[in-house]
C-alpha cells in the first residue's frame, strides 16, 4: 500500500514536503490531478501517479502546464475536487486559462501548486508568483512548514469550494524538499463522477458575459476577506513593540531568529498563511499595537509595499523596513542566520554571528558542476552536430538535461530562453542572420511547446535543422512519461504518439531518424541535413541511461578499456568528450568500469582504435 | 532541547539524501523535534548533494555558514569545498577516499593531494575525523554503503542525541533488505572509527 494512504489518523509520520501536500489533497477527498512536471514540485504528482494505480484517483501527465490546467479546470466545473501542479515558471505557460478561471470560477473544489524557486536552484529565473494572485484576483496560501503544507492543502479544498474559485497554493523549493512530522487526518471519500451543469452566462467568456463575470469577481471579495481575516494560520503571536511580518519558509527564519536573540517578550509577529488578499484589519490590528515594522519575505517587496498603503489608508505613520536592512534583499533565498542579523540590528542588538572559518586561503578548487551522464545519448548527439555544423552555426537550446551541453569541451548551447523556444528562435535566427542554425530540444519538451514552433517555421518557410533529442522519457525532472513514451514497461495503456509521424504531419519534407551511438551513420544525416536547403529534422533516438537502467532496457552492459598499447595519447577522446566515466591516470587515459555503460561512442571517435570492450 | 544542527555533503550518488532522511526519522522514532531538508535536481548528474537535518528547538530548515554543529562530507575536496558551513568548533567528520570531478579530468583544474586537503581542514577546526570510508564499505560487503559507514561515524561521534540501537532499528525498517547486512556491517564499521578516536 502506498504510504500515503496509511489510515491513521493522528499518527505522525516523517514525510517529504510534497508528499504532504498530496497527502492533504488525499484527506480533502481529490478525485482528479494533473500537471506538468518541473522541479522543486515533481514529487507531488510522483505520488498521485502511483496513488492511480491503487485508488480511483485520476491523473495524467499533461503535455504542458496549460494544457494540465484546462484539463484540470474542466474535471473541476464538472465538480470533482481537483489539484494541478507545475513550478513556477509553469504558471507562465497555464496563465492564460487561470486568469479566466477566476472568472468563470468552479464548482468542485480546485487548488493549484506553483512551486517557486528563490536561489534557482533548477530554473531559469527565480520570479515571485506571489504576483499572479495579484493579478487573477484568486486568493493565495504560503504554508511554512510540513504539516501546514498537509493541513492547509486539505483547507484550500474547502475554501475553494466555498469561494468556487480556484485556490493558489504557494511553495518555494526549501518547503517542497524539507521532511518533516506530519499528523495525519482521515482520509475522506472521493468523489470521482459528476455531471457538468451548463451555464453559459457563467461559462462562455465572450465579451458580454465577460463584463458581468470581472464585476463579480470583485463582489466576491468582501467574502475572501472574511475568509482572510478568520484564517487559522493568519495570527499575531506576541505583543511586543517591535513588529515583524513573515511568509512562508522566512516564518521560521524570523521565529529562531527572535529566539535566538531572546527577545520573545519584546516582539509582536504577524504569521501570513493566507497571503492575499492581505488580512486588512488584522494588519491594521498589528499596526497600531507595534510601534516599527521589519517585514521578513523572500524575493520581492510585495507585504511591504502592501502594508505600506494599509498605513497609509489609515494614517498611521509607524517605519515599515523590508528589502535593504542589513542583507535583506529580492535577490535569492534567505537563512536563519541572515534574517538573525537583520532581526537584531532593526531591534538594535549587539548581536555578533558565529564566526565563520576563513576560507579565504583555500587554494582554487577544481568546479563540480552537474554534467551529462556516462552514456548520455545526448553526448554523442552533441557532438555528431558539431563535426559537421562547427562552431560558428547558433545553437538554441531548450530546456533539459541536454541544456547541460553549454558547458566545455562540447559548448553547445548558445541561447535557452523557455520550453519550446529553441524552436521558434531559431526561426528568427534564420532570417536575421546568414548563419547556420541548430535547434536542440528534447522529446518532453518538444511535445510541451516545440510543435507550435515547428508548425510556424514550416509555414514560414524558415530554413534551419531542429534536432530532437528523445531519450525515451522526461530526464531533468526524474524520468515522467509523456506522450511519445512506450508506457507498457510502466505498466499503463497510453496511446505512444510517433514524434516522425506528427513531424511529418507538420510538413516538413527533409526527416531523419539516427541512433546517435552509431556515430559515422549520423554523421552522414547531419550531413545531409547540413546541405538540405530548407528545414530539416533530425530524431535522434537512444535511451537515457539512467531511464534504461530503471526499467530493465539498458542493454550494452560491456564497458570499454583503453588498450595502452595501442593509444598514443591523442585524448581526443577525454577532451572533446568529457565522459564521466573517463580519466586520467597518471598521463594516460583511463575508464571507470563502474561507471562505463559500453555505448561505445568513445570507441568509435578513438584515431588509433585503442578503445576496446573488456573481455569478459 | 537544544539545538543541533547537521550538514551533510556529498556527489551524485554517494546517497547522502538517504543517510539524512535516516537520521530525521530515527530522530522522529524518539521523539525529538526534527526538520530535514534536501536540494534535489542534479543530484543524479555528477553534482554537489547536500543536505541538513536540524534537530530540537529549531524551525529554519537550512544551515546558515558558520552555523554547523557537525559538517559530514563524504567526499574530501567537498569537504573542504563546504568549510563555510562551519566555525572552528564545528566537528567535522570526512571520507578520505576522493571522487575527482570531471573537470579534472579534461585539464580544467587539479584535484589537490588528498593529504593537503585533510591539513587545510585541521587547520581550519579543531575536530576532525577523518576516516577512508570507501575501504571501510568495501570491507562491509558493498561499495555503495559508504552512506552507512558516514552515519555510523556520526553516531559514533556522540554528537547526536540518538542511540546506535535507535538508529539501526530505522536501518533496519527503511533501507532495502537486500542491503541490510551490509549497512549494518558499515555503520558498525564506521561507528568504530568514531568512537575509538
Amino acid at each position: 500500500m502506498h504510504k500515503l494512504l496509511l489510515d491513521a489518523p493522528g499518527k505522525e509520520i516523517f514525510l517529504l514536503g510534497n508528499e504532504a501536500i498530496a497527502r492533504g489533497a488525499l484527506e480533502a477527498g481529490v478525485s482528479f490531478a494533473t500537471c506538468y512536471p518541473g522541479t522543486p514540485s515533481s514529487e507531488i504528482p510522483e505520488q498521485f501517479y502511483n496513488l492511480s494505480q491503487e485508488t480511483d484517483l485520476y491523473f495524467e501527465y499533461s503535455t504542458n502546464e496549460k494544457v494540465a490546467m484546462e484539463v484540470g479546470a474542466s474535471a473541476a466545473l464538472a465538480g470533482l475536487r481537483t489539484m494541478v501542479t507545475m513550478k513556477h515558471v509553469g504558471v507562465n505557460v497555464a496563465a492564460d486559462p487561470l486568469m479566466i478561471l477566476a472568472y468563470t470560477g468552479v464548482k468542485g473544489g480546485m487548488v493549484i501548486i506553483t512551486a517557486d524557486d528563490p536561489s534557482l536552484f533548477s530554473s531559469q529565473n527565480e520570479q515571485d508568483n506571489r504576483y499572479y494572485a495579484r493579478l487573477s484576483g484568486l486568493p493565495m496560501l504560503e504554508p511554512t512548514n510540513t504539516q501546514e503544507m498537509k493541513d492547509m492543502t486539505a483547507l484550500a479544498f474547502d475554501l475553494s469550494e466555498e469561494l468556487k474559485l480556484p485556490v493558489l497554493i504557494r511553495t518555494t523549493t526549501r518547503l517542497n524538499h524539507i521532511r518533516g512530522p506530519v499528523k495525519l487526518a482521515e482520509l475522506k471519500p472521493m468523489k470521482t463522477k459528476d455531471t457538468f451543469a451548463k451555464d453559459p452566462l457563467n461559462f462562455v467568456t465572450v465579451p458580454a458575459v465577460s463584463r458581468q463575470l470581472h464585476k463579480k469577481l470583485l463582489e466576491k471579495n468582501d467574502r475572501i476577506m472574511q475568509k482572510t481575516e478568520n484564517w487559522p494560520y493568519n495570527e499575531i503571536i506576541g505583543d511586543g513593540k517591535w513588529g515583524v511580518i513573515a511568509n512562508g519558509v522566512s516564518f521560521n527564519y524570523a521565529m529562531d531568529a527572535i529566539s535566538d536573540l531572546g527577545i520573545n517578550d519584546q516582539v509582536s509577529v504577524l504569521k501570513l498563511g493566507f497571503s492575499w488578499p492581505m488580512p486588512k484589519n488584522l494588519c491594521i490590528r498589528f499596526l497600531n499595537q507595534v510601534e516599527n515594522v521589519l517585514v521578513v519575505e523572500e524575493l520581492e517587496p510585495i507585504i511591504e509595499t502592501e502594508l505600506k498603503a494599509i498605513a497609509q489608508e489609515n494614517g498611521l505613520t509607524l517605519s515599515i523596513k523590508g528589502k535593504g536592512v542589513s542583507r535583506l534583499s529580492r535577490l535569492f533565498e534567505y537563512d536563519p542566520g541572515m534574517v538573525r542579523e537583520a532581526v537584531a540590528k532593526y531591534v538594535g542588538i549587539d548581536y555578533k554571528a558565529p564566526v565563520v572559518v576563513d576560507t579565504s586561503d583555500l587554494p582554487d578548487l577544481p568546479a563540480r558542476p552537474p554534467t551529462l551522464c556516462a552514456g548520455c545519448p545526448h553526448r554523442a548527439t552533441l557532438y555528431e552536430i558539431k563535426q559537421v555544423y562547427g562552431q560558428e552555426a547558433i545553437y538554441p537550446s531548450d530546456i533539459g538535461c541536454y541544456t547541460l551541453g553549454f558547458l566545455p569541451p562540447l559548448k553547445m548551447a548558445d541561447l535557452v530562453l523557455c520550453m519550446g523556444a529553441s524552436v521558434s528562435t531559431s526561426c528568427g535566427f534564420s532570417e536575421a542572420t546568414n548563419q547556420k542554425v541548430v535547434a536542440f530540444i528534447g522529446d518532453s519538451t518538444f511535445f510541451h511547446s516545440g510543435i507550435t514552433g515547428l508548425v510556424n517555421a514550416v509555414h514560414n518557410n524558415h530554413k534551419f535543422t531542429l534536432v530532437i533529442m528523445d531519450n525515451g522519457t522526461t530526464a531533468m525532472t526524474g524520468h515522467q512519461p509523456h506522450p511519445g513514451v512506450d508506457s507498457k514497461p510502466m505498466g499503463r495503456e497510453n496511446t505512444q504518439v510517433s514524434i516522425e509521424e506528427l513531424v511529418k504531419g507538420c510538413g516538413v519534407k527533409d526527416v531523419h531518424v539516427v541512433q546517435p551511438f552509431k556515430v559515422k551513420k549520423t554523421i552522414e544525416a547531419v550531413r545531409a541535413s547540413y546541405e538540405y536547403d530548407g528545414l530539416s529534422v533530425i530524431i535522434s533516438r537512444d535511451f537515457c541511461p539512467l531511464f534504461a537502467k530503471g526499467i530493465g532496457e539498458l542493454k550494452r552492459t560491456r564497458p570499454f578499456y583503453v588498450n595502452l598499447d595501442k593509444c598514443k595519447g591523442h585524448r581526443v577522446c577525454i577532451d572533446e568528450l568529457a565522459c564521466p566515466a573517463m580519466f586520467l591516470d597518471e598521463n594516460n587515459v583511463s575508464i571507470d568500469e563502474n561507471m562505463c555503460t559500453g555505448c561505445a561512442l568513445c570507441a568509435q571517435i578513438c584515431p588509433e582504435n585503442a578503445i576496446l570492450p573488456v573481455k569478459k | 532541547m537544544e539545538s543541533k544542527r547537521f550538514v551533510f555533503i556529498g556527489v551524485g550518488g554517494q546517497g547522502n539524501l538517504l543517510v539524512s532522511r535516516l537520521l530525521g526519522e530515527a530522530a522522529l522514532s524518539v521523539d525529538i523535534p526534527v526538520v530535514v531538508s534536501e536540494i534535489h535536481g542534479m543530484a543524479q548528474r555528477g553534482g554537489i548533494v547536500e543536505s541538513a537535518v536540524l534537530l530540537g528547538d529549531v524551525t529554519s530548515p537550512i544551515v546558515s555558514n558558520g552555523e554547523a554543529d557537525v559538517l559530514i562530507g563524504f567526499e574530501p575536496l567537498e569537504t573542504l569545498r563546504a568549510l563555510g558551513k562551519c566555525n572552528k568548533d564545528t566537528l567535522v567528520i570526512t571520507n578520505i577516499s576522493p571522487l575527482p570531478p570531471f573537470t579534472v579530468s579534461i585539464g580544467q583544474g587539479k584535484y589537490p593531494p588528498v593529504d593537503e586537503v585533510l591539513d587545510k581542514i585541521h587547520t581550519k577546526v579543531e575536530n576532525v575525523i577523518a576516516l577512508n570510508g570507501v575501504e571501510l564499505a568495501k570491507e562491509a560487503g558493498n561499495p555503495l554503503s559508504l552512506n552507512m559507514v558516514m552515519l555510523g561515524a556520526l553516531i559514533g561521534s556522540k554528537a547526536v542525541p540518538i542511540t546506535a540501537e535507535a538508529m539501526k532499528e530505522t536501518i533496519s525498517t527503511s533501507t532495502k533488505k537486500a542491503f541490510l547486512e551490509s549497512n549494518l556491517k558499515a555503520f558498525d564499521l564506521g561507528m568504530g572509527v568514531a568512537a575509538n578516536r
